[in-house]
């Protein structure tokens, strides 16, 4: 019996082996720009290959010669390619982190070669950057009470799904949720409470709130995930009984705005979140001065415009 | 004090009664409360609702109490969920398998990955927190694998298992169903007495010839099968699988089972116990819905109220000693 033990903790240890394994670069030749490297967490996410597609097109434009390299969302790759790049002549870094903690010692090598740095989408921790570019999750949840009140006539009653409490998109949503509310006095917040971005327990919360509030008509969610469960606890009155609205542009969330069960979803925008920190970090290896954080604006997603996000 | 408590009564014993039921009458205090506090409460619908929210953690909080009746503690509970939703929605809707299949898929991947936990503790060595604790982040590591980190649609059969059958909800027939079979299998089974006996003293349960390692073993995967089925319901309630279903539900099925009664050393617990258990859950949570208490203080009162009811319990059951 002990061997069966010993067998299954070596199978699981060869696993994570296996998972653990592999990673890649690759460099290319001088351009008149300058040459810079985007070091990004994983293109296994359309997400990503997006945002790496809006900063490559604009390099061509810039003539900044752009080598992409992918970390697979591994933190020990994307420090190997970092000190690589800190030596291959490269100008300049944007970094998408893997993970926000762990940044803050792989970009040491390009601290001290005093490249000019730009984390796009994730922070790096203490590190010195030249800016941060990132969604606008303020201005996202004031287009998002927007499209909620305009749906709902500008009057009734709504209930508010919150994040994980705490969690900053939840308070920068919240934040934009209450700014977007302010110029519709009709609409009345009967209940916010939190489902902790989850679909699970957004179905729950959802289902009991409409208990205590049967005249709500509106939901307005701060993730896809939960926007997905209130429809659930909806049902057929999702849409049409219920205004349901989400944020993050998901998959399923698109899916939801196309079937009609949602009114719209808040969609980031990678490709305009690429563009944007190439042409600031193109300003910073010139020494020109650039913003410390620089909000890139979010797109609303409604039945109008969902066929162009789904087909992406 | 123990002289009032120990004085022979003669017909119903309500001393022993309160000692014997401390979460039942909790239940009923918080039943109380929530209907004067709030008229949304006591209604045919609100009811059904609870009903069908409480199935997921106690179905899971059954297969729990095994494990905690024989001293042991299974964190992996919420991961094996997870991963149970995921394999059978993965078997359906990626792999195109027969769907009629898929809950068996689910049930039999919730009852080997307890058997690995249960092995290496059993085996292994390992104490049960630790063993179970490791499961939890492998287990959720590979539902995100499977997955590749994204929600897949449920099959037929699971979506059934969140469904409606004629007015009654599914979840609350298998809550039901399931919790008899619990109940049966502890009381009145060869396996059940086991547990309470490793559970009540392992060495004294070694000596008298009962193979322990095995009972060990046999409460995992019993756990993980239950853990499965409670994975499933709550994928067929939200017609998907999502790689983060059920994270952190491992901590409620153990207030669950500790409130109904049952004691962490080993040795005591009851099913009926761990379903009031997981009911005064459900009716807090929905309650404070109810009254739209923020989200801040909504996890001040869940630990309070499970503070107050198992250190009732506790102070109840040293005073009616006989």
């Amino acid at each position: 019996m002990k061997n069966i033990v010993r067998k299954s903790t070596a199978l699981t240890l060869g696993l994570a082996l296996v998972l653990g394994a592999s990673a890649c670069g690759r460099g290319e030749a001088a351009a008149e720009g300058g040459k810079a490297t985007l070091a990004v967490s994983t293109l296994n996410n359309p997400f990503f290959v997006d945002l790496r597609d809006g900063a490559q097109a604009e390099a061509t434009e810039l003539g900044i010669d752009l080598s992409v390299v992918d970390a697979q969302n591994d933190s020990a790759s994307q420090a190997n390619q970092l000190a690589t790049a800190a030596t291959d002549g490269t100008e300049g870094i944007i970094i998408n982190a893997v993970d926000t903690e762990t940044a803050e010692a792989g970009l040491a090598p390009i601290v001290s070669a005093e490249l000019p740095i730009v984390a796009v989408d994730r922070s790096v921790g203490a590190t010195k950057v030249a800016s941060f570019v990132a969604s606008d999750n303020v201005a996202g949840g004031e287009q998002a009470a927007k499209a909620l009140a305009e749906s709902l006539g500008g009057k009734g009653k709504i209930i508010i799904l919150e994040g994980v409490p705490g969690a900053s998109a939840t308070n920068e949503r919240g934040e934009g949720f209450t700014k977007g509310l302010k110029e519709f006095g009709d609409i009345k917040v009967v209940s916010s409470q939190t489902a902790n971005f989850d679909r699970a327990e957004a179905l729950d919360v959802v289902t009991n709130l409409m208990q205590s509030n049967p005249d709500a008509t509106g939901v307005l969610a701060m993730n896809d995930e939960m926007a997905l469960g209130a429809i659930q606890a909806l049902g057929a009155k999702a849409g049409k009984d219920v205004k349901v609205v989400g944020f993050d542009g998901t998959e399923d969330g698109f899916k939801a705005v196309e079937a009609g069960t949602l009114v719209a979803t808040i969609a980031q925008n990678p490709a305009e979140l690429g563009k944007q920190s190439v042409q600031i970090l193109a300003k910073a290896m010139k020494d020109e001065a650039v913003e410390e954080v620089v909000q890139v604006a979010v797109d609303t997603v409604n039945t109008d415009n969902v066929a162009d996000y789904v087909t992406k | 004090m123990s002289s009032v408590a120990t004085t022979p009564k003669k017909g119903f014993d309500f001393k022993a009664f309160l000692a014997n039921n401390g979460a039942l009458v909790g239940l009923v205090v918080l039943c109380l409360a929530m209907f004067i506090a709030t008229p949304r409460f006591l209604t045919g619908p609100n009811l059904m609702n609870i009903g069908i929210q409480v199935s997921t953690i106690a179905v899971m909080a059954f297969g729990m109490t095994f494990v905690i009746v024989a001293a042991g503690i299974d964190l992996s509970v919420g991961s094996i969920a997870a991963i149970s939703a995921m394999t059978s929605s993965y078997w359906v809707t990626t792999a195109g398998l027969p769907d009629g299949l898929s809950i068996v898929v689910g049930l039999a991947i919730g009852g080997l990955c307890g058997w690995v936990t249960g092995a290496m503790s059993a085996y292994g060595k390992l104490p049960t927190f630790i063993a179970s604790l490791a499961m939890l982040t492998i287990v959720r590591g590979l539902t995100l694998v499977i997955s590749d980190g994204r929600p897949i649609a449920t099959g037929d059969s699971v979506s059934w298992l969140g469904g409606d059958l004629g007015f009654m909800p599914v979840p609350i027939l298998i809550l039901i169903v399931s919790g008899l079979i619990a109940a049966f299998v502890l009381n009145r089974t060869i396996i059940g007495k086991n547990a309470f006996a490793v559970g009540g003293n392992t060495e004294a349960a070694r000596l008298s010839g009962i193979p322990v390692k095995r009972v060990l073993v046999t409460v995992f995967v019993i756990s993980g099968i239950f853990a499965a089925l409670s994975g499933m319901i709550l994928a067929g309630r939200l017609d998907s699988a999502q790689p983060t279903l059920a994270s952190g539900y491992e901590l409620d099925a153990i207030a669950a089972v500790v409130i109904g009664g049952a004691s962490l050393s080993g040795g005591v617990g009851r099913i009926s116990g761990t379903l009031i258990g997981a009911l005064v859950l459900a009716v807090i949570r929905n309650g404070l819905n109810l009254l739209s208490v923020s989200a801040f203080w909504q996890q001040v009162v869940i630990g309070l109220v499970i503070a107050i009811a198992v250190g009732f319990d506790v102070l109840r059951r040293k005073n009616v000693r006989h």
